[in-house]
């Protein structure tokens, strides 16, 4: 019975063995729980350090973060909680786990419109949901969301699946416009036109342009870029090479756009180190990094878009308030399912 | 020194651990139930009518479509190697088991390279035949529910394999004597004789390939298949309702109920099969020649060539575009972090293993067996539910903690498990006790109990007997035990993107970021370096059981000439 124990003793030391790093708390560092992927957001934290010298940690997962920092409760050694969409920062209020930042720094550089009213969540960047279209086999200038169910685009068509945050945006977006039952037939018409079932992300259906396989896809801006500057993946500049981008509806009402932001969480263990990152985020500078090493729209005024992107045409914003998409977002994923429209083309 | 007393206490204690960490392995299960109680908001009406016919459906499909794959693939190559004899069986022995080593998600995204439309195969036969898009040919496409049933078959069929052959081998050579004798043809013994009797052994496989199906998120989420599992990620996640993703996590369980039961049925029989036959002698094999030989080969190198070189040649060929990143400190941290995490894992698993089969032996009384029972059923929990089922009651558990030393001792301990690799930990063994136990209490089955009986008759009291007799004659069975709940560790996924500390990262975790954000490159070389992990227990498992087979028949024989 004693090796026994000794066996199960010594399981356990390598088990706290494997446990490394354990939740920062000192001073001087402030904790990240991050939807956004590491390469996006690893350069802000690099200029953050030099600037303050606070070390950032980060976590990152595509999903369930806020279900752990709700879980983890009074302890939770979450400071920030990056993410995107207007669906999440709303959902993160909605589940309790921020707390306002009351800070004239951020009430200065953020426009209203771009919080929350009770400062639980801060819009940082805005990225539009436009069209890549094929530079061989597409045209056409301008384009419209709604024109997407046109059956001329017949087998032409790819996208992400329907339930992605990014997609619900939008079409939460149409629902808002055009009502729940045009959406429906809209959404339809789009599910008919596409040219294989809804996968991968944004960038896989720029590669699968170029390789023929359909020839206008919906994306965000800002992969054009990531595209375009990539020397570690060479074959994605030649991907971007094959497509330019299309403003949707840049006639009309404007291009639907989604924010990325930021929420303080609850029961931050380094609340100032927070607040920092957090009014650092919101600076000219970091907007800057944002806009030229991410090619994101900055929404603090007076910071420019990167000339990069004002060579892929002008974006004309559609002017729908956040709150209305995030209200209309449970309809369109409905209506997702209703559909079928992660089944792909009716065969 | 007085024995008799102290003797009931021990036994007192090892039914007194073993319900203890049978509550804590079910303690997740038990808080996935809790959260069905939540309020689900009015999700269900919704999602009766639209997503969950679709994903039964599918579910079902996926379940059938694997199981044959695997069962005919794990039944002809099994018959093939052990009953007749062909050039290169000896390598197929054991190679057979390798695409073990691939992770279903690896698979996945390796073959969506290869077969997708922008992949090789594709634009060959674009090039040759001079098609523009994909509206001038038809190409299956595999990013869907046949991709999926493809991979997962290619990768799952060893399970069956292992544990079918093993059921010919243990078959009495002559059963199998008598029926040729009597004039049976080797197709009429294949489909008479041994399939009937090696079905137990058979079934076993099947269930355990069907549980690793069941369970996959990464390969089905790839391709877009809606499964139960892939719905239960998507209520909770998608659509903000944990509770109705618990319910429905609640019903996937008894599906795995199912599929456990006749994992235990087959052992039953199985049990029952090779308890008469203790003569045995290697099944004289058929011999092939000429084509039939070249068909035998061809038959057992497909699944291996499918399963394992295609993945690996094309993980190699992007990996060695990339070869800097090896010596980067990152990357060797990284594999330090997963064989750390697997390691303690492991260990912690087989020793939890042994006390609880070792209780049942025993004291084999009803509770702590149902006990003992339930607690493998986390093997078929989808890692990310799992997650959530151990998020909260170690969270609880943390700030309970947390709250008492503050007020008693004034100590901070802050999330004391949730931030170290604890959690991982624990996720795991909860994951892959079933993998473990069953291979553990198999090897207690082939203990007769008149050892324990002599040991005892002679003094030694439980633990000893434990220590002196059975963990020595164990220790092959512990071992593969381990390297198995290893390997099914650092695979493992989804619990370890949710569960990990801050800045860690583990290979399967780095496989998942790069290919997130589309750069197969980058998640070639951890994925290789998964593969190439998984291989060595692999490997060493399959040369040991054909090893401990041939040392316990020569040692048959010698003991018969004697």
């Amino acid at each position: 019975m004693q090796s026994k124990f000794r066996a199960l003793s010594g399981a356990l030391i390598m088990a706290a063995a494997a446990a490394t790093s354990a939740p920062a708390l000192a001073d001087g560092e402030v904790n990240i729980y991050s939807y956004r992927q590491p390469f996006l957001i690893q350069p802000l934290i690099d200029a953050f350090a030099a600037e303050t010298g606070v070390k950032a940690n980060v976590i990152f997962a595509s999903k369930g973060l806020g279900e752990r920092i709700a879980a983890e409760g009074e302890n939770s050694p979450a400071d920030v909680l990056l993410t995107v969409d207007i669906g999440r920062l709303d959902g993160a209020k909605q589940l309790g786990i921020t707390q306002p930042v009351s800070s004239d720094i951020v009430n200065e550089n953020i426009p209203a419109q771009y919080r929350d009213p009770e400062g639980h969540w801060i819009g940082l960047t805005n990225r539009a949901r436009i069209i890549y279209a094929s530079r061989d086999r597409v045209d056409q200038d301008s384009i419209t969301y709604e024109e997407l169910a046109d059956p001329k685009w017949k087998g032409r068509i790819c996208t992400r699946s329907g339930q992605h945050v990014y997609t619900i945006g939008l079409i939460a977006s149409m629902v808002a416009h055009h009502g729940e039952e045009k959406t429906e037939e809209w959404l339809a018409g789009v599910r008919d036109n596409l040219a294989r079932k809804p996968a991968g992300n944004d960038r896989a259906q720029v590669k699968a342009i170029n390789a023929g396989e359909c020839d206008i896809s919906i994306g965000n801006t800002y992969y054009m870029g990531k595209m375009e500057t990539n020397d570690k993946e060479p074959e994605q500049k030649e991907w971007a090479a094959s497509v330019r981008i299309l403003f949707p509806n840049a006639e009309d009402r404007g291009s639907h756009v989604n924010l990325a932001g930021v929420v303080l969480a609850k029961n931050a263990p380094n609340k100032d180190n927070a607040v920092k990152l957090i009014e650092f985020l919101t600076s000219p500078e970091a907007q800057r990094i944002y806009a030229e090493t991410n090619f994101e729209y900055p929404v603090t005024p007076g910071v420019e878009v990167s000339e990069r992107v004002s060579s892929w045409g002008e974006l004309k914003p559609d002017a729908l308030p956040l709150a209305d998409i995030a209200k209309n977002r449970k309809t369109a994923s409905e209506l997702v399912d209703k559909v079928g429209f992660d089944n792909g083309p009716a065969s | 020194m007085l024995r008799t007393p102290s003797l009931t206490i021990i036994d007192r204690f090892w039914q007194f651990a073993a319900l203890l960490i049978a509550t804590l392995v079910l303690l997740p299960v038990l808080a996935i139930a809790w959260l069905a109680f939540e309020p689900t908001g009015d999700v269900w009406g919704h999602l009766f009518l639209t997503v969950l016919p679709g994903s039964l459906q599918t579910t079902i499909l996926l379940m059938l479509g694997v199981g044959l794959s695997t069962g005919i693939t794990g039944v002809v190559t099994a018959w093939l190697v052990t009953m007749c004899n062909f050039p290169g069986r000896r390598i197929m022995d054991w190679a057979l088991l390798v695409p073990l080593a691939v992770p279903t998600y690896i698979v996945a995204f390796a073959y969506v390279e290869v077969l997708d439309y922008t992949g090789p195969v594709q634009s060959f036969i674009r090039s040759v035949f001079g098609f523009q898009t994909s509206r001038d040919y038809w190409f299956p496409e595999i990013r869907s529910l046949g991709g999926a049933i493809f991979v997962m078959g290619a990768v799952l069929y060893p399970y069956v394999y292992l544990t079918t052959r093993a059921g010919f081998l243990i078959q009495s050579a002559s059963t199998l004597d008598v029926s040729r004798t009597l004039g049976a043809s080797p197709y009429g013994l294949f489909f008479r004789i041994a399939l009937p009797l090696v079905r137990p052994a058979t079934a076993i496989g099947v269930s355990l390939a069907l549980m690793e199906c069941l369970n996959d998120i990464g390969a089905v989420t790839f391709f877009g298949v809606k499964t139960l599992t892939f719905s239960v990620y998507d209520i909770w996640l998608n659509r903000s309702s944990l509770g109705g993703a618990a319910q429905l996590a609640l019903a996937m369980l008894v599906m795995v109920l199912l599929l456990l039961w006749m994992e235990r049925f087959g052992r039953r029989k199985q049990r029952f099969d090779s308890g008469g036959g203790s003569k045995h002698r290697p099944p004289t094999r058929f011999d092939l020649t000429g084509p039939k030989a070249a068909l035998a080969l061809i038959v057992c190198a497909m699944p291996i060539f499918v399963g394992f070189v295609v993945p690996a040649l094309l993980l190699a060929d992007r990996a060695s575009r990339r070869l800097d990143d090896l010596f980067s400190p990152g990357f060797l941290e990284t594999i330090w972090n997963s064989f750390s995490l697997a390691a303690a894992a492991a260990l912690l698993t087989v020793v939890i293993s042994v006390s609880l089969a070792y209780s049942l032996r025993l004291n084999n009384s009803g509770p702590l067996r149902g006990a003992v029972r339930l607690a493998s059923i986390g093997y078929a929990i989808p890692g990310t539910v799992l997650a959530i089922g151990i998020l909260i009651p170690m969270a609880r558990f943390d700030n309970f903690l947390d709250a008492h030393m503050e007020a008693w001792f004034g100590i901070n301990t802050g999330l004391l498990l949730l931030g170290s690799g604890t959690g991982l930990v624990y996720a795991y063994v909860v994951r892959f006790l079933a993998v473990s136990y069953g291979q553990v209490e198999g090897g207690f089955g082939k203990i007769t109990p008149h050892l324990d009986m002599a040991a005892r008759t002679l003094g030694r009291n439980s633990a000893q007997t434990l220590t002196q007799i059975h963990l020595p004659i164990l220790r092959p069975v512990l071992l593969s035990a381990a390297l198995l709940s290893f390997v099914d560790c650092m695979k493992e996924l989804p619990a370890t993107i949710l569960l990990r500390p801050f800045n860690f990262d583990t290979l399967a975790t780095t496989v998942f970021e790069a290919a997130s954000r589309e750069a197969f490159e980058e998640a070639a070389l951890p994925s290789l370096a998964i593969v190439l992990v998984g291989l060595i227990p692999v490997i060493y498992l399959a040369r040991s059981s054909a090893t401990s087979f041939r040392t316990k028949q020569s040692k048959r024989q010698t003991a018969a000439a004697a």
